[in-house]
């Protein structure tokens, strides 16, 4: 393992990273929203749907401390919606993964030019657009 | 229809999107917003949530494997994930301002000029001369093919990015990946040979969805008994498609395609101008 490290990234390296970092997260994300949704069928299946009306969501299913105090009382949304994070938060990890390659392959320009990139969304995320 | 019924029909309804979204290329989210505004009566805010995390699922599951394999090309994604962040991010503020009518009727247009795109030759023309800009940002590369890698390069960085742009603040209003948008930036403006293009925009579909669906979630568009059968028939529907895909002729199924999406479209623009959403 540390011979690799030792030894100089490359493209090829940093592709195979990428790659891995968006099938773990399509398949961890995929298979809690896939529990979650069967509990979910168990808990509600006989209920009715009501989304010709839009009332958005209550706060336990937008933020991640609702969707952890949902969790913990055995509310299977709150597990689905733990698998949609997860798969929101796929594309924003490879970003940074991203972003070490390219310090390790001392590319200075694609380090800022991700950086961007991650600033834009960390403003979209914490940037109190939600209004 | 009781939750269960709602579930199994949708489950069954994304699984063909993300079926039909991978055969043609147009991604998985282009076909569920009109699947369930038009056909469950689903509040669009909520098809727009959904859509969003399925073109995250598509985009990141399919991507994984071209990135592997070396066909995308990662420094020019990332380059024009600047452009498409930023318009996502511009797209999902005006989104708050703009009544849903509207937003059904853009959908409609983007809908009608995607199923056209997918029926445009392809480019094959490869580049042997970039633009000095193209050089510097290190956008030229090469991809893998039978015969050995194919160098190629890039020009008009700066048309491709101002389309980017555009694609973006459009899959931040609608919740869509805008794929053929980003196609036409990559195809005719920068001269980015087909099998890249495609692959390196759904590589950006990802990043570029994401930087709205943040947005979304805090703004409750984005529903558990929703996104469940959604993200999971989308996923199937398009692990099945990339099976099958080099097996059957697309172009007869592109084209009866393109012809469905415009009459769902016409649809959607007649529903949005008499204020059925």
């Amino acid at each position: 393992m540390k011979a690799q490290i030792k030894k100089k990234l490359t493209d090829y390296d940093m592709q195979q990273l990428i790659g891995q970092v968006l099938r773990v997260g399509v398949i961890l994300s995929g298979t809690i929203a896939g529990i979650g949704g069967i509990w979910y069928l168990f808990q509600q299946g006989s209920g009715t749907p009501h989304y010709g009306t839009f009332t958005g969501e209550p706060a336990g299913f937008t933020s991640l401390t609702g969707i952890y105090k949902g969790i913990l009382t055995g509310s299977a949304a709150e597990i689905i919606q733990l698998g949609v994070v997860i798969l929101i938060a796929t594309p924003i990890i490879r970003i940074i993964f991203s972003l070490f390659s390219f310090i390790l392959e001392k590319d200075g320009l694609y380090v800022i030019i991700t950086l961007i990139v991650l600033s834009v969304i960390l403003f979209s995320m914490f940037g109190g657009l939600k209004v | 229809m009781t939750i269960l019924t709602f579930t199994l029909i949708l489950l069954a309804g994304a699984y063909l999107a993300g079926l039909a979204g991978s055969l043609t290329g147009l991604g998985g989210g282009v076909v569920i917003i009109p699947l369930l505004t038009l056909f469950f009566h689903v509040d669009i805010r909520y098809a727009i949530g959904a859509a969003l995390v399925a073109s995250i699922a598509t985009s990141s599951g399919s991507a994984s494997a071209y990135v592997k394999e070396g066909i995308t090309n990662v420094r020019l994604g990332m380059f024009l994930e600047i452009a498409t962040t930023v318009g996502a991010v511009a797209g999902a503020i005006i989104a708050v301002y703009t009544p849903v009518n509207t937003v059904a009727i853009v959908f409609g247009v983007m809908l009608i000029f995607s199923a056209s795109m997918t029926l445009r030759k392809k480019n094959e023309q490869i580049l042997t001369e970039g633009s000095r800009m193209s050089d510097i940002l290190k956008l030229n590369s090469t991809y893998p093919s039978p015969e050995g890698p194919v160098p190629y390069k890039l020009k008009h960085i700066g048309r491709g990015f101002s389309v980017m742009t555009i694609a973006g603040v459009l899959s931040g209003l609608l919740g869509i990946g805008s794929g053929a948008l980003k196609v036409l930036a990559m195809d005719t403006a920068m001269r980015v040979p087909f099998r890249v293009s495609t692959t390196t925009s759904n590589f950006m579909v990802g990043v570029t969805a994401a930087a709205s669906a943040v947005v979304y979630l805090q703004r409750g568009y984005i529903d558990p008994g929703i996104a469940f059968p959604v993200v999971i028939g989308v996923l199937a529907g398009a692990i099945t498609g990339s099976k099958i895909l080099m097996k059957i002729n697309v172009n007869a199924l592109k084209l009866i395609f393109s012809i469905a999406i415009t009459l769902i479209a016409i649809n959607m623009i007649y529903n949005g101008f008499n204020h059925k959403f």
